[in-house]
């Protein structure tokens, strides 16, 4: 990681309500390479999606990044920026693409129109000119017939369609980094494949960086050269992509792994981890994870894990790292006590 | 093509439905006059130099000694004709006094309607801005004050003001009553300009107080749409995701609101005419009320009514303009 | 997203529930002044005291309000005025909520070529401007008793209401606990009394606060024109009227009731708004915008 993209350091996030505080996101490090991908994962609740946001500093009231944070792109400090120079770089050096690519596209606007918007706004193109490049970028997004499309509306268009807009917006100015939130997870399987693959065409081609948020293993092995797993607004494992899923370190991400469908193996026994991921104005003191860890044991509780460095590349937030013992008594997690008494 | 279709579809079916409206209307202002004490003639024959027989020769000639089927059966196809009888106080027939009234009416309830949405959109997307803010709160405070004000009451105070207190608007008329006639066109027009300004800025505050309250509303309900925060990860700027992509959205439902507003124009129109003694529907329909002038007064309810109608169905082919989503079915 | 559901719920209900305090005081002052008002009007409100020395005098520590051309006293007349405008349109709401509640339920739960039928009514009913339909009626009734004034207003009041109650009922109607009460023999007015109507009560409620503001604007107006409250009863658009013709001399004769009726509407509607946002969690100003028809 010689050079890299994006840097964050200890971002937090904190959402300020009534006294309460929710801790979104609280203390997250990872970094990107240019031209790589890495991907984010977690359920929700995890502060996955409020970490993307923080990147692009899209974060509203009464939500707050707190100081001491840092975000380098490019070098630059991006939380001193002010707010014309994060629009600078909004959609022009980092863009963004959200789940719903129903919502996220104006209804009222035609998708030409929301294309070349981004054109129209941070270079000095003619509105000719602007539209023309949207057309070009429809077109490279595999749209047949893109002069046609540019002027239909997004209630016109199929879910997949709707996303190869949304790409097309993200992408018209050839931005260094990517923000895919969720992309394929509002789609058909069989859509989901095809925007992925043209993710990766398109990547290739235009050589940017991808920041995958999911909450989709499958999806993960498929384009990430590295993984953030995300639990309790914290980073609980990192690793390279064949690392991760040759050796999960985290009780969390073996979890993850063995709620993942698998093809390969015959019985499709589906796990998943019992309960769900507490309130972020509560973190429980200790591992955020231990009620429903199959290992949980009295230092969970005392002692809130750092990330132990447990490999090249590999770092974990559990004390497994350091009493790998453990791993030999597994027991029913709180949580899955709890609910059986449901 | 299927679209086309679509509308032509609505419209007519519109149409119908206004028609049948109207012919409602029509049926309950005749009902109301029949039912009511007295006959239509009741101030003529107050007066007693009225012979009995003038007055049945009266009954006879205006068909009030006929059944009443009859009568309504008339009636119906002499609306339907445009024909709405004789007006008793203005010695004319009826329609000629709408036919000069209604213009007058349409052109201050139509400059209160352009300076009434124009401002009070403008006053909401300030307001919609910095929701919260001082400068939303004093707005907000003061489009409730204008809202909850009766529209005579608030015309009074704004003659007090502008024309006694600060004479720059005339205190009551359409044109000056003495020197409009000797007047070149250019200081005619100027005159007239200046005869309306008053009732129009009364009825403006009325319906802009209403608009501000409703697209402020509107605004801040489409504000956290997905899309919004779509256009802020373009790099878009808060002044343009307000007045291109929030505003755009927010409008729609505003067309709505053109419509159902045009009642509540109307009235408002009614009560500021009679306070600036402004020639439109409103003072006529006053004017015959207080001279029991029964066909000018059910005359006036009736195309009252169907200007509303027509009015309504007007913004709701315009709904159908703006929203592209219900422009394609 | 969790950062969006966060809290600002806590927010807003103190925001409601400290306008609704507020409007709502205002309110039960204006009612209390109108109960006591031979306690508290300092003069008899139709004593003319000095039709000539007294006439139009302008407000003063004697006359708050000043007094109009029969040297009557307009703070007085203002106190008693209360009592009427309020009794006025009060009464007037009851009698359009309750016409409104059952047309529109009857109507809804009914369905098919009933509801229909009633519905376009309805439609027709709203495209007449309210206060034409009431100047028609005023003007071939000349003169009306207080009373009939109150029917009056409130039979030409419930049309909007109507509409809103109708949908509520049709879409409540569909609900399991109506078609499990059909189902173990309930009657449909019984169904109708007592498993649909509670539901409409918050729409009812809301109606009736805005409702009250808006038919007192309403009478104020009928009486400016002198077609509502017949003299010598004066409610404050009465007052207002007395006034009307001599508002470049004498202003205050015609500004004080004013005044009182913008208070007692705003309260109304700012109450309204706040009850209507505490029963409707998806709250927004314009959807009550059709009540006002």
């Amino acid at each position: 990681m010689s050079e890299s993209l994006l840097r964050v350091n200890d971002l937090r996030t904190y959402f300020h309500d009534a006294g309460a505080i929710a801790r979104a996101v609280d203390g997250v490090s990872f970094d990107v390479a240019r031209g790589e991908t890495v991907a984010v994962v977690g359920e929700s609740g995890s502060g996955k999606s409020v970490t993307a946001l923080s990147i692009l500093r899209l974060i509203r009231n009464p939500g707050r990044i707190e100081a001491g944070s840092s975000i380098l792109f490019e070098g630059r400090e991006m939380l001193g920026l002010s707010e014309k120079e994060m629009r600078d770089i909004r959609g022009n050096r980092i863009a963004m693409i959200f789940q719903e690519p129903m919502s996220a596209l104006n209804p009222v606007l035609t998708v030409g129109e929301q294309i070349a918007e981004v054109v129209r706004v941070h270079t000095d193109a003619s509105r000719h000119e602007a539209w023309e490049r949207a057309v070009e970028m429809l077109a490279l997004t595999g749209m047949s017939d893109p002069r046609e499309r540019a002027t239909a509306y997004p209630h016109e268009m199929s879910g997949g369609m709707r996303q190869r807009v949304m790409i097309a917006m993200a992408l018209v100015l050839r931005p260094a980094l990517l923000i895919a939130d969720e992309p394929t997870t509002a789609l058909d399987v069989t859509i989901q494949a095809q925007i992925l693959e043209l993710l990766q065409k398109l990547q290739e081609q235009l050589g940017m960086a991808v920041l995958l948020i999911t909450h989709d293993l499958g999806v993960v092995a498929e384009v990430a050269d590295r993984v953030v797993v995300m639990y309790g607004g914290e980073v609980v494992e990192r690793a390279t992509v064949t690392e991760l899923f040759d050796s999960p370190q985290h009780p969390y991400t073996e979890g993850l792994m063995n709620a993942m469908p698998r093809l390969d193996q015959k019985t499709a026994r589906l796990t998943t981890i019992p309960g769900i991921v507490p309130p972020s104005t509560s973190w429980p003191g200790g591992c955020r994870f231990r009620d429903r860890c199959a290992y949980a044991w009295e230092r969970c509780e005392m002692e809130h894990p750092p990330l132990y460095a447990v490999g090249e590349n590999h770092e974990s937030r559990c004390h497994l790292a350091i009493e790998p013992d453990r791993r030999q008594s597994p027991h029913e997690p709180l949580a899955a006590r709890a609910g059986a008494h449901q | 093509m299927a679209s086309n279709r679509g509308i032509v579809g609505t419209v007519i079916s519109r149409l119908v439905q206004a028609v049948i409206v109207v012919a409602i209307v029509t049926t309950l202002v005749f009902v109301l006059i029949h039912i009511a004490p007295g006959d239509p003639f009741a101030a003529a024959m107050d007066n007693p130099n009225v012979s009995e027989a003038l007055r049945a020769r009266w009954r006879a000639m205006y068909g009030l000694d006929q059944p009443l089927l009859t009568q309504y059966v008339r009636y119906l196809a002499n609306v339907a004709r445009g024909d709405f009888g004789w007006s008793f106080s203005m010695h004319r027939p009826v329609l000629d006094v709408l036919k000069d009234a209604l213009p007058n009416t349409l052109l201050l309830a139509g400059t209160a309607l352009v300076l009434g949405f124009a401002g009070g959109i403008g006053l909401a997307l300030i307001q919609a801005m910095r929701p919260g803010s001082r400068t939303d709160r004093t707005l907000g405070a003061g489009s409730m004050f204008f809202y909850a004000m009766p529209d005579f009451w608030l015309a009074l105070m704004m003659m007090l003001i502008f024309a006694y207190w600060f004479p720059v608007f005339p205190v009551a008329g359409a044109v000056d009553p003495i020197m409009h006639e000797y007047m070149t066109p250019l200081a005619a027009v100027a005159d007239r300009l200046k005869h309306l300004a008053l009732p129009a800025i009364t009825l403006a505050l009325l319906s802009g107080a209403a608009v501000a309250r409703y697209q402020r509303a509107e605004l801040l309900r489409v504000l956290p749409d997905d899309f919004v925060r779509t256009a802020r990860a373009k790099g878009v700027s808060e002044r343009r995701i307000m007045l291109v992509h929030v505003l755009r959205n927010a409008l729609i439902p505003t067309v709505s609101l053109l419509g159902l507003s045009l009642p509540g124009l109307f009235t408002g129109a009614v009560f500021i005419e009679r306070v600036f003694a402004w020639p439109g529907m409103g003072w006529v329909i006053l004017n015959a009320v207080s001279t029991r002038d029964y066909p000018l007064v059910t005359a006036g309810v009736i195309v009252a009514a169907a200007t509303v109608t027509l009015g309504s169905l007007l913004a709701d082919l315009l709904y159908a303009v703006v929203d592209p989503r219900i422009r394609g079915r | 997203m969790a950062a969006e559901s966060i809290g600002t719920s806590t927010h807003w209900t103190r925001h409601v529930v400290r306008h609704a305090g507020f409007a709502g005081g205002v309110l039960a002052l204006i009612v209390v002044v109108a109960l006591l008002a031979p306690l508290i009007s300092p003069y008899d409100p139709i004593a003319q005291p000095d039709i000539i020395g007294l006439k139009n005098a302008a407000p003063s520590f004697v006359h708050p309000f000043g007094t109009d051309s029969f040297s009557r006293d307009v703070l007085s007349r203002c106190i008693y005025g209360a009592r009427v405008s309020l009794s006025v349109a009060g009464l007037a709401t009851v009698i359009a909520v309750t016409l409104g509640t059952l047309y529109g339920a009857i109507a809804g739960y009914a369905g098919g070529v009933i509801d229909a039928v009633m519905m376009r009514f309805v439609d027709a009913a709203l495209a007449i401007p309210r206060v034409l339909l009431l100047i028609a009626i005023l003007a071939l009734w000349n003169g009306l008793p207080l009373w009939l004034l109150v029917v009056v207003l409130g039979v030409t009041g419930w049309f909007g209401l109507s509409r809103m109650v109708r949908a509520q009922v049709l879409s409540l109607r569909e609900l399991d606990f109506v078609a499990a009460a059909r189902a173990v023999g309930a009657s449909s007015p019984r169904i109708l009394i007592r498993h649909i109507l509670p539901n409409v009560v918050p729409t009812i409620i809301v109606a009736a606060t805005l409702g009250i503001g808006h038919v007192i604007i309403l009478e104020a107006g009928l009486s400016y024109l002198g077609l509502g409250v017949q003299p010598p009863s004066a409610s404050w658009g009465s007052i207002i009227q007395d006034g009307a013709d001599q508002v470049g001399s004498a202003w205050w004769i015609s500004l004080f009731p004013g005044l009182l009726i913008v208070t007692t509407a705003i309260a109304c509607n700012a109450l309204g708004d706040a009850l209507h946002a505490a029963f409707d969690p998806r709250h927004t100003t314009g959807a009550m915008a059709e009540l006002d028809s």
